[in-house]
């Protein structure tokens, strides 16, 4: 089936789906966008985090025809020309980003955070970022970088 | 495989009669993992996410209607006075990406004994409203699971709304599990604290093949509660509360802990949570 959906601003369409595959095959595979990442496909490692309508989601847990018509945010569409957002650059400043397979998923709740609470606490990070696992970092730095981009935003 | 995306009710109910093998998908977040690791395909799956009507609550009277599609994040940010032990239960469900798109009609719809949800819906005494193009029935929810993963829908019935009494006092969920987020539960326990009827309700999850009631432990409290005087709750009637709330599961032992320990912080959860309500109705320490 075809599905026509709005990802990063530009109308886009993709044909050939089949009804049951997930919202991160579609962008990966059949998109070209191969930002966001699939590490577990159950909705436990946070590393296919996109914004469905303003949402934080998993990619992986949407059937690709349930966001026909809505609007995705993927990791690509943060960066404005060549100019990252201000969560990406905090993220290579501070050294948050090692293997760099968690940091997509990251970058996008993040930067969704930020805009939705930025005076967030320690405590209300670590809430938002829950779902999302790091294997690398011990995610330190990663609060680091979230420090960092808030206070910048704020700023 | 077909993809039926109703833009009403109404539709939505025309679909599932014409396809009772239609799979209903709300958030996807317990369908799509099946899907992902190769679990055969149904022949159809009927979206309701597109269903405008579905996507908010009312209240009338006192009680809040939950649309099927509303999420937990909805509800916590939305129904924490009116629905205090489901808004606790939902904020213990995964993360906040699985809670801006799962839904207690999912979580009904999965009917698994370690539903999160399902705990708060039968200490509340919750109906769950089901449609089919027959009509609408009233379900309760003590009669909603029949087995694990097994509900009471016809199967050209679909989830409504959920009904849910607006809280009559303080309620309290309980969680075990090995983090803080992202966790089946080892076992749960809600208990809500009705000081106008003087009852009691419990539930109790990942504790038997069903999430159930704890009966025996609700008359208990319910008798023995100092109502009157509002005074403080003796430590072995909290006590005895908890063991009998224990009593009425019947756990396995499986990868997320043993019977013995489910039975174990069973007690101490069902014993925490009255104090906790206790104390937060009558103002005492907890
Ligand atoms: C990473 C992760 C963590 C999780 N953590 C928890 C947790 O902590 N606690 C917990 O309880 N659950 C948890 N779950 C399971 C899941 O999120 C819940 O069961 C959720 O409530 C399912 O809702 P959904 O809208 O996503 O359901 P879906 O996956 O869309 O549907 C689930 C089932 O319900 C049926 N269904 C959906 N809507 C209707 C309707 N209106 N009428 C009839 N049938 C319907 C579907 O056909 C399907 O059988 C987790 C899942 C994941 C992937
Ligand atoms: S790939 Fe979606 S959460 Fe891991
Ligand atoms: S940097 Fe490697 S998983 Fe996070």
């Amino acid at each position: 089936m075809r599905v026509e959906l709005i990802v990063n601003g530009t109308e886009r369409f993709a044909d050939d789906v089949w009804p049951g595959e997930s919202l991160l095959f579609t962008l990966r595979e059949r998109l070209g966008l191969p930002g966001t990442k699939n590490a577990c496909e159950q909705g436990e490692c946070g590393s296919c985090t996109v914004l469905l309508d303003g949402l934080p989601v998993c990619a992986c847990l949407v059937a690709a025809p349930q966001a026909a018509g809505r609007d995705v945010v993927t990791v690509e569409g943060l960066a404005v020309e060549d100019q990252l957002d201000p969560v990406q650059e905090a993220f290579v400043e501070t050294g948050a980003v090692q293997c760099g397979f968690c940091t997509p998923g990251l970058v996008v709740m993040v930067a969704d955070l930020i805009r939705r609470t930025p005076t967030a606490n320690d405590a209300e990070v670590r809430e938002a970022l829950a779902g999302n696992l790091c294997r690398c970092t011990g995610y330190e730095k990663i609060l680091d970088a979230v420090r960092l981009a808030a206070a910048r935003v704020a700023s | 495989m077909d993809f039926l995306r109703p833009t009403t009710w109404a539709d939505a109910l025309s679909a599932k009669a014409e396809h009772p093998d239609a799979m209903p998908i709300a958030g996807g977040t317990d369908l799509m993992v099946g899907l992902n690791f190769g679990q055969p395909p149904p022949p159809a799956l009927l979206d309701l996410t597109a269903v405008g009507e579905l996507a908010g609550w009312d209240r009338d009277d006192g009680t809040i209607r939950i649309g099927a599609g509303v999420t937990y994040s909805q509800i916590i940010a939305e129904l924490a006075r009116e629905c205090p032990a489901l808004a606790v239960a939902s904020r213990t469900v995964g993360s906040p990406q699985i809670r801006n798109r799962a839904t207690v009609a999912g979580n009904l719809g999965t009917a698994s004994p370690a539903g999160d949800a399902h705990p708060p819906l039968l200490a509340t005494g919750a109906l769950v409203e089901a449609s089919s193009v027959r009509g609408t029935r009233v379900i309760d929810i003590d009669d909603f699971f029949l087995g694990v993963k097994r509900n009471a829908l016809a199967p050209d019935e679909l989830i409504r709304a959920v009904r849910v009494p607006v809280a009559a006092g303080p309620q309290q969920f309980a969680k075990i599990g090995t983090r803080n987020a992202m966790v089946i539960a080892v076992c749960t326990v809600a208990v809500a604290l009705d000081p106008v009827r003087r009852s009691v309700g419990t539930g109790i999850g990942s504790a038997a093949p069903t999430p159930r009631r704890a009966v025996e432990a609700e008359a208990l409290a319910a008798a023995n509660l100092p109502w009157s005087s509002g005074g403080a709750l003796a430590e072995d009637l909290a006590r005895d509360f908890g063991n009998r709330v224990a009593a009425a599961a019947s756990p396995i032992d499986d990868v997320r802990g043993t019977a013995a320990y489910r039975r174990h912080s069973l007690a101490v959860l069902a014993r925490r949570a009255l104090q906790w309500t206790w104390a937060e109705m009558t103002g005492g320490p907890r």
